[in-house]
Formats: C-alpha cells, structure tokens, sequence
C-alpha cells in the first residue's frame, strides 16, 4: 500500500513537472492578483498593510482554486484514472497520493513566493512566519476539500466555474482561521487559536476527504 | 421497521401515502399560517425595544429555520440514498433542494428588511446573515451540479456526496463565521436573539415555523409524486390509476 | 386602522417582508402545481402512444 502511494506520488509529480502550465500558471496569477490590490486602492503603506493578510489569503485561495481544475483533468482525459480506480489498492490512499503531488506541485511554491508578496504587500515582518505556518496547513486543506468539487466535476464540459461554485463556500473557514491568524500576527497577538483551529480542519479534511474524492472519482467515470 | 421502511420506498406505496398526508399537511399549514399571521400582526403586543419593526421575526425566524431544516432533509435523504439506493430519498433531496435556496433568499431578504431600522444599514455582516448566504450558495452549488450532469443516476449520486460534503460544513461554516464576527465587531450583540420572549409573541412564531414545515411537506410530496409519475408513466399501477382517473 | 397599517413607523419595512414571503411561497405553490400539470400530461401522453402501439399491433387489446 505504502509502495503504491510513493510511486503514484513520483509519477504524477514526475509528470506534472513536464506540463509547466500546471504548475507556472497558478504561481504566476497569484502574484498578479496581489499586484492589482496596490494598483485597484492606492500605493498608501498603511493601508495595504491593513489588507495585507486578506489580499494575500484570498489570493493564494483563487491560486488554488485555478490549480485545481486540472487536478484530475489529464488523467481523466487518457484513460489512466480508469486504470487508478480498478486497481487493487484501496482508492482513498491512491487520491491521497495525487492531492499530495499536485499540493506539493502548485501549492508549495506558492507558499515560498509569499514572503515576497508579503512584502510587496508591507506586511509586518514578524507575521511572515505566521503567513507561512498558515499558508501550509491551510492550502493543504484547501488542496484536500476542493479536489472532492474537482472530482465531481472532472467529466464535465466547463467543469471550472462550476467548480468554484461548489468548492468556494466550503472554503471559508480555513480562509477566516487563515487570514486571521495573519492579523493577530500583525498586530502582536497570539495566534494559536487560530492556528490549532487550522490544524484541526486539516485533520478533519485529511481523514473525510479521501474517501468523498474516491466515491466522487467512481461517479464520475462510469 | 427496515421491512416497513422498504415497503414505504417502494413508489407505488409512497404515492398512496403521500396522497393522503399531502393534503392533510396542506390544510393543517393553511391553518397555522393564517393564525400565525392574525396572531402575530394583530394580537401580539409590540416590543418595547423595537417597537413594531420585530414583527417581521414571525417571516425571518421560520424561513431561516426552514432553510436549515431542508438542507438537513436532503443531505438525511442523500445518505440514505447512497447507503440503500432509495431513489425516492434522491427525489426527495431533488425537489427539496429549490424550495430550501428559496426559503434562505427568504430569510436573507427578511434579514435585510429588518436590519435596516435596527443597524441603519441594509446589508450588516451579522454572523446569521453570513451564514445564511453562505448557505444559499450551497443550495446553488447543489442545483447547478446537478442540473450540469446529463446521466440521471450520475447527477444523482454526484449530489448526493455535494449535500453530504455541505453538511459536515455547515456546522463548521457556522462556527467560523460567529467567531470571525465577534473577533471584528466585540462590541455588537445579535441583535435577532430575543433573550426573554414573552409567551403571546412565542405562540405565534411557533405556529408561523409549524404552519412552514406543514407547508414544505405538502410541496415537497405533491412534487415527489409528479416525478414518480413521470418516471413510472409506464408501469403498471400508473397506467391503472390514469384509466380510474385516479393520479 | 391607519395606525395599524402605519406599524409605528416600520411600515416600509415590516410590509415588504410579509408581502415577499406571501410572494415566495405562492410561487412555490404555484411551480407545484403547474409540475403537477406537467406530470399528469406527461402520463397522458404515454398512455397515448400505448394505445396507439397496441392498436398496430393488432392486438385488440383495449388498454
């Protein structure tokens, strides 16, 4: 079991390597996202320091969201998910695998360009690491509960608007925890609540989701 | 009682009840709204804090209880109907789910209505009213996969996981939403709880929320049996009652 | 009367919310009934081309 996680982990980042938009193109629209809030209210350091967190919270989401469509897409398109669902492994580990490869693909780099827009943003420099902390639990949250919408909609024509209607909703709380674990950050606070709030989503989302994307995934392909 | 439970399902047996109990809940609502209504607006007394304006809780409350109650009712059918492939459970949750994002644009536009003489504003980021959009987008999302799925069986069970996936959210949504509010605004109270309603105010609400309940039901039936009888215009039982002029 | 209608200045807002919650829920009961209408036709219909099957086929069977 053990084996067939860490090889579907190897292809699929293997491969998702080779298709450079995969991955290139959410980076990039995350930081043209953030570049627009500057340019939409005004170059004044305070305020932007104020939004800081929810600009940069709300971008990384749209950045992951736009990730996700493309999460079964492919495989879908040649066959290779059929292949996934008859072997004899159990389904659950096997999505676990491909939300890993594609979170550590399109959702890490993500979280190492943040400090930068942080900056951009003028962020506070002590709620950086925060950023970071809440950014990698919280993505991969988000990684998790959005590829059980990205499932669903894997067989459709226009799957990808239809896909935010139905992931975004489910995305606010760890949007609420995430961001504000940023301001109380920012503003000298503690932030543990906030952070143990995340982690717990995290837990719940990596123990339900799985199995929600592999009924999703049987849905969808037959 | 699973035996019992079995037969219920079986459409044909649904309908037969669904006949009778449709009307009776349609009367039994038309009773309780209508003293709703008159007991609300006419015998009520007014509030010494909001004056008249908290009469528009005998619309709000119901429909944002409502909102809540439906979406339990599909994703309470959706489960059963993953579990044991009730496909009425699946009719169920299928013609639930318009009245539901209906009642919630109820509680919503009532919410506005009522907070505008008692925050100034029309639109207040209260933490029920956050919820409650949130909600409707649930309601939307859940029609729109549906509607965007050809396959019947797949739509279905494609659905059926969204409202089940949304109800283990909706507690959590829930939660986020009440703490990121106090955490922004400490200061304000909810301004809908009513800490000690008096009992001639309480009987009409409780009457306004039955008389809605009463309500969807009679709906929610009436509509499950014209999709079994349009799924089922071929078997037999139906044939039979179109030529007793029975439907 | 006037005062009643008046509701000590909330009118604007208290008559809205009950006209649009009577607005709402006679347009759900009126979508069920019209579904109804549908599903009668729709049987109807059916049992049409039943007949008319039957009737080619020569079976004599009257249903």
């Amino acid at each position: 079991m053990g084996g067939a996680f860490w090889a579907l982990l190897k292809r699929d980042m293997l491969l998702a390597f080779r298709r450079r938009a995969d991955w290139l193109n959410p980076l990039v629209f995350f930081v043209i996202v953030v570049t627009l809030f500057p340019l939409g209210i005004g170059p004044d350091p305070g305020l932007l320091r104020d939004i800081a967190p929810g600009v940069l919270w709300v971008a990384a989401l749209l950045a992951t969201l736009l990730a996700l469509d493309g999460l079964f897409r492919s495989d879908f398109d040649d066959g290779s998910l059929e292949q996934l669902l008859l072997s004899p492994q159990p389904l659950s580990v096997l999505v676990l695998a491909k939300v890993l490869a594609h979170w550590l693909v399109t959702g890490l780099p993500l979280l190492l360009l943040s400090p930068l827009l942080a900056v951009v943003m003028q962020l506070q420099v002590v709620a950086i690491p925060v950023l970071l902390v809440s950014l990698l639990v919280g993505t991969l949250t988000l990684s998790l509960v959005g590829a059980i919408g990205a499932a669903l909609t894997v067989g459709l024509q226009r799957g990808g608007v239809l896909l935010a209607l139905l992931v975004l909703p489910l995305f606010i709380p760890v949007l609420i925890f995430g961001s504000s674990s940023v301001i109380a950050a920012a503003s000298g606070f503690a932030v543990d609540a906030q952070l143990y709030l995340l982690g717990a989503l995290f837990l719940l989302a990596l123990v339900l989701a799985p199995p929600a994307i592999a009924a999703a995934l049987r849905i969808s392909t037959e | 009682m699973f035996q019992w439970f079995h037969r219920l399902a079986a459409s044909k047996n649904f309908y037969r009840l669904a006949e009778i109990l449709g009307p009776l809940f349609g009367v039994l609502g038309a009773i309780l709204l209508t003293l709703g209504v008159y007991r609300g607006l006419f015998v009520a007394p007014t509030d010494y804090e909001q004056g008249e304006s908290y009469r528009i809780i005998y619309v709000h409350v119901p429909s944002a209880w409502m909102s809540m109650f439906v979406y339990m009712v599909m994703a309470f059918c959706s489960a059963l109907f993953l579990i044991w492939k009730m496909k009425l459970a699946d009719i169920i949750a299928e013609v639930s789910a318009p009245m539901g994002a209906a009642f919630t644009f109820l509680a919503l536009a009532t919410g506005s209505l009522w907070g505008k003489p008692m925050w100034g504003t029309w639109w207040e980021w209260d933490a029920r009213l956050t919820s409650e959009l949130i909600l409707l987008f649930l309601y939307i999302g859940y029609m729109a996969l549906r509607a965007s799925i050809d396959n019947r069986g797949s739509a279905a069970r494609a659905a059926a996981i969204l409202a089940l996936v949304g109800v283990v959210n909706i507690p959590i949504i829930h939660y986020s939403v009440e703490w990121w509010n106090t955490l922004h605004q400490p200061a304000s109270i909810t301004k809908f709880d009513t800490p000690s309603i008096h009992i001639s105010m309480l009987v009409p609400l409780l009457m306004m929320a039955l008389g809605f309940t009463f309500f969807y039901f009679t709906n929610m039936l009436s509509r499950a049996r014209s999709v079994i009888l349009e799924r089922e215009a071929n078997n037999n039982w139906v044939k039979d009652r179109f030529r007793e002029n029975r439907l | 009367m006037t005062e009643f209608l008046a509701m000590g200045g909330y009118a604007a807002y208290v008559w809205p919310s009950f006209g649009l919650t009577f607005i709402v829920m006679v347009t759900i009961q009126l979508s069920t009934f019209s579904r109804r209408r549908k599903a009668i036709a729709a049987v109807r219909r059916q049992h049409a081309v039943n007949t008319q099957k039957n009737q080619q086929a020569g079976t004599g069977e009257s249903v």
